[in-house]
């Protein structure tokens, strides 16, 4: 059975996809994915895998593209700013359907900017850094437990779909110290018909992303998008807290829902009804979440300008119902902070509380 | 009646997407033969670059992959990480490898990554329409060097085979043509030679191979080859740059 330790979150996602069966890792040291790095480089040699420090991010992301079209498991962790340099690759595996997992601990941009908790890549990472029509699964842990199973979780799902897929964390997230169970490690049974390994007794396989034609990558793109649309309908992903009776929903996700979480509480402790929908995949969004919740205001807070809010506005009947909070830079609200946007809230809107 | 020449079993029978006259084709079909003859069909991974070879794939029956513009070697090096059994074999022009792929083929050499590289240089990027690329010589006119190239503005061609044989972890380079018999062989020899290398683990071995243009240079193909010797010699002659040798590490 599972392993019970105490780690810290980036640490935590590295042994967790070595755990499942991820002995590829190429990287490019950044604050705060760092860790991530200095983990594989140690482990890899006693585990037979390869650790590669790679002279960019642009590099990094295609090695793993290599990996993935041998049939393997591969990852790479960064910040923001490599996921920039990464992006062409992401586009590429997405044409060429290769599975991967990605990581960004996010930090606060634009630029170089700084190295902190942030989640000012929401855009990047749920509407496409790099070019052209394609998705990729994002998913968006808020403890170290869940990067551990996100870890897991997210392979199954790349080679499920053939299809990179993305874990957003933070600078947050990646440097808390929380209790996690380790599951037992895998050695996970992939063989895949399409991989790169030498035409023996079959036919070569291919794997490009040239169009020969418009009519031929029109048909293409369009199988694509036929496989973006089953992952919209399959594998939409949230946690919902005391949304039934709610007047006022908050909507959080990832460092930003551990905060929304307590002033939600401190809501309810003074007769507010307040309930929380905590997105898990960003992408595709968890738009199934806000069904029958029509009557509801929402409240969306982020470590941004307002990003994943846009995505709530496009989930709800009513966009004149979402309101948004946010701070940028790195800052962090405090749960009291948060909870007097409440108050303010329930005053404009006339709410019932005894407040 | 005896056969002394046949159509390597590896192509498929469609038909190569070059010009007339270039030299893509010439080398595509080298490597078949290579790859026939070291026995490696089922071994070979070919990592194509984005340029005139970008169809290549449908000529070759062993498996392939066609990589973003410079990223050859990145793909290649997690290939070869992943399956360290199987050739792999890394093709790229000079738009790709030398504009676009700079920092991923030095830093393959670099950290000696064990695969075999066949840099096509042709002096111009053909794809794209026959803009000036980093190894177009001096005073060469391109549809941006109009006026020729010009060292104020675009510096000196680069001479990759040279450059890349002083990284400690490149194991072989070499430079040959492909625009006469003879230098067909040689270079059929120096190919063999970087896949050998490759397959008894030795480091990162690369051929350079002047290729002509005749569409992008903007001349007729026979007049393409004999630039090869009358433009191109001049500023890429032939060598071997480095060769550690069979007993190297
Ligand atoms: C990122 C990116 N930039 C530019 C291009 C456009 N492009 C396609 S091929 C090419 C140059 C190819 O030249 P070369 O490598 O010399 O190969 P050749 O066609 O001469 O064989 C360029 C710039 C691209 N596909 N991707
Ligand atoms: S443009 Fe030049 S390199 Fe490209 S196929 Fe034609 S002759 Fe060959």
């Amino acid at each position: 059975m599972g392993e019970k330790v105490f780690m810290q979150g980036n640490m935590a996602l590295a042994e967790a996809a070595i755990r499942a069966g991820c002995k590829y890792y190429f990287g490019y040291p950044i604050t705060p994915a760092s860790e991530i790095l200095e983990y594989y480089a140690e482990k890899m040699p006693e585990e037979n895998g390869v650790f590669v420090q790679a002279e960019t991010e642009v590099s990094a992301s295609n090695m793993i593209a290599g990996v993935a079209a041998a049939g393997k498991r591969a990852m790479m962790a960064t910040s923001g700013p490599g996921i920039s340099l990464g992006a062409e690759a992401i586009s590429f595996m997405c044409a060429a359907q290769l599975p991967a997992v990605l990581v960004n601990v996010m930090r606060p941009g634009p630029g170089d900017g700084d190295i902190v908790a942030c989640q000012g890549d929401y855009f990047q990472a749920v509407k496409g850094a790099g070019h052209g029509d394609y998705n990729t699964i994002v998913l968006a842990p808020y403890s170290a437990q869940e990067m551990v199973d996100f870890a897991f979780e997210a392979f199954e799902l790349a080679e499920k779909y053939r299809n990179p897929v993305m874990i957003l964390s933070d600078g947050g997230l990646a440097k808390m110290m929380e209790s996690v169970e380790l599951p037992d490690r895998i050695t996970p049974d992939i063989q895949f018909p399409w991989a790169l390994t030498g035409a023996k007794n079959r036919s070569a396989n291919v794997i490009t992303t040239c169009a020969k034609s418009p009519k031929q990558w029109e048909e293409y793109n369009l199988v694509l998008q036929e496989k973006f649309k089953k992952m919209k309908d399959a594998e939409q992903k949230w946690e919902s807290y005391k949304t039934e009776d709610a007047d006022v929903i908050v909507v959080a996700f990832g460092i930003s829902a551990r905060i929304a979480l307590s002033a939600v509480k401190m809501a309810r402790e003074n007769n507010m009804k307040v309930g929380m929908i905590r997105p898990i995949t960003l992408w595709p969004f968890p738009e199934k979440a806000f069904k029958g919740l029509e009557d509801k205001y929402f409240f969306v807070t982020e470590l941004n300008a307002g990003q994943m809010v846009e995505d709530v506005r496009l989930s709800v009947k009513d966009k004149e119902k979402v309101s948004f909070y946010g701070r940028l830079g790195g800052m962090t609200p405090t749960p009291k902070e948060l909870y007097e946007k409440l108050i303010e809230l329930y005053k404009e809107h006339k709410l019932d509380a005894n407040i | 009646m005896k056969v002394v020449y046949k159509r390597p079993e590896l192509l498929t029978d469609a038909h190569f997407s070059y010009c007339g006259g270039c030299g893509h084709g010439i080398i595509n079909k080298l490597l078949a033969e290579i790859i026939e003859e070291e026995k490696l069909s089922e071994k070979a991974i070919l990592v194509w670059p984005i340029g005139c070879s970008v169809y290549a794939d449908q000529n070759f029956k062993v498996d392939s992959i066609c990589a973003l513009h410079g990223r050859a070697p990145s793909v290649g090096t997690g290939l070869k990480r992943a399956l360290p059994e199987n050739a792999v074999i890394v093709y790229q022009g000079d738009g790709d490898l030398v504009s676009e792929g700079m920092a991923e083929i030095m830093h393959a050499a670099i950290r000696g990554e064990k695969f075999s590289v066949i840099f096509v240089n042709n002096a111009i990027f053909g794809m794209t329409g026959g803009q000036m690329a980093p190894t177009t010589l001096l005073g060469q006119e391109t549809t941006t060097s109009p006026y020729g190239r010009k060292v104020e503005t675009s510096g000196y061609p680069v001479k990759m085979a040279e450059l890349i044989s002083n990284v400690q972890g490149c194991y072989f380079s070499e430079r040959v043509y492909v625009n006469n018999p003879k230098n067909i062989m040689n270079a059929k020899k120096a190919i063999r030679k970087a896949i050998q290398y490759q397959m008894e683990g030795k480091g990162l071995s690369f051929v350079e191979v002047v290729s002509q243009c005749p569409t992008g240079w903007g001349v007729k193909p026979l007049d393409s080859l004999k630039m090869v010797e009358t433009e191109m010699s001049k500023e890429y002659p032939l060598g071997v740059f480095k060769d550690m040798g069979v007993n190297g590490n």
